[in-house]
């Protein structure tokens, strides 16, 4: 799958040509840098290992500063691996969001806003406990039972219960590319993506 | 943040229309597709909010309809609006004039401003 990486920048709404307002996410998009060509002699698989977003030397370790320059490039924040690119790829080579057209759809993942520690209602769209009246007492949004008694005698594993809600790699498939920008690198795509503004998020098709 | 203004300012067509606001009585004329044919339609009634900023920007306009109030939001950057009139000035106090739901016949006489 072919990729780049970007950066979300915000959302918006645009109007299409039959006058429908669509809900659109603003990403940045590259240039990314390809860093390392990975082959099957040498490292047993095929993928082409690209970079996005500048950083200063002082904060990348040496080890890094060597790798970039290598390939030729200054010291990069993000670094994935992506794989079959249609043209051939060379050390050093500069990817740009003309890789993307207007009108196909692609897939973007990203981390997603974390929510903290949460309740079963909103983490997993439960339903809460009975009713608020007739004598209910403090179980309104509880979980309910969470398994039989003396046999099994133990919770299941998966039981969907309350905790950490959020802050996970996130895939969105099959958005529709509104624009393609090619001065400002700029994408739009139609509807919303993982992650707040100013996040890394990778787009590929 | 720059470069979503720059996409808000490059890809919504933005309209010329005369500036209006709460209060003021406005006719907006817009295109309606009924199968394949396209006619102008108007709605014309009392503006209750100017809602948003930039593309988003959104009006409320609120009419009598029989003995019915009927309440329409436009955006204000819709394609399909062709022209809008302002038919009267209002004097209002507030940006947002929501009690006027609440007034029917007389009372819901808005005081014309004199320019």
């Amino acid at each position: 799958m072919p990729g780049m990486i970007g950066k979300k920048i915000g959302m918006t709404s645009l109007f299409d040509e039959n006058g429908k307002n669509l809900p659109c996410t603003v990403i940045e998009v590259g240039p990314c840098v390809v860093t390392q060509i990975k082959t099957t002699e040498t490292d047993g698989y095929e993928a082409v290992q690209i970079a996005y977003g500048d950083k200063t030397e002082k904060n990348v370790p040496n080890a890094l500063v060597g790798h970039f320059k290598k390939a030729g490039s200054t010291p990069k924040g993000s670094v994935v691996e992506f794989a079959s690119y249609n043209e051939d790829l060379k050390l050093g080579d500069e990817l740009l969001v003309s890789l993307f057209e207007e009108g196909e759809f692609v897939n973007v993942a990203g981390t997603s806003k974390g929510k903290g520690f949460q309740g079963v209602v909103k983490r997993h769209n439960f339903g809460g406990v009975g009713q608020a009246t007739h004598g209910q007492h403090n179980r309104l949004r509880a979980p309910g039972s969470i398994g039989a008694g003396s046999d099994p005698s133990r919770v299941f594993k998966g039981m969907k219960m309350a905790g950490k809600m959020g802050n996970a790699r996130t895939l969105i498939e099959n958005l529709r590319v509104l624009k393609v920008d090619e001065d400002k690198n700029l994408l739009v795509v139609k509807g919303s993506i993982p992650g707040a503004n100013n996040s890394i998020v990778l787009i590929s098709k | 943040m720059d470069l979503l203004k720059f996409v808000n300012e490059e890809y919504v067509a933005r309209k010329e229309f005369p500036e209006f606001g709460a209060g003021d009585t406005i006719t907006v004329y817009y295109k309606i597709k009924e199968g394949t044919k396209e006619r102008t339609q108007f709605f014309r009634g009392v503006v209750l909010q100017r809602r948003g900023s930039g593309p988003t920007e959104t009006f409320t306009i609120r009419k009598i309809s029989g003995n019915v109030g009927v309440e329409r939001i436009f955006p204000v950057n819709l394609p399909a609006i062709e022209k809008i009139e302002i038919n009267k000035k209002g004097k209002v106090r507030r940006a947002r004039i929501f009690y006027q739901r609440e007034l029917t016949g007389k009372a819901a006489r808005i005081k014309e401003r004199r320019m």
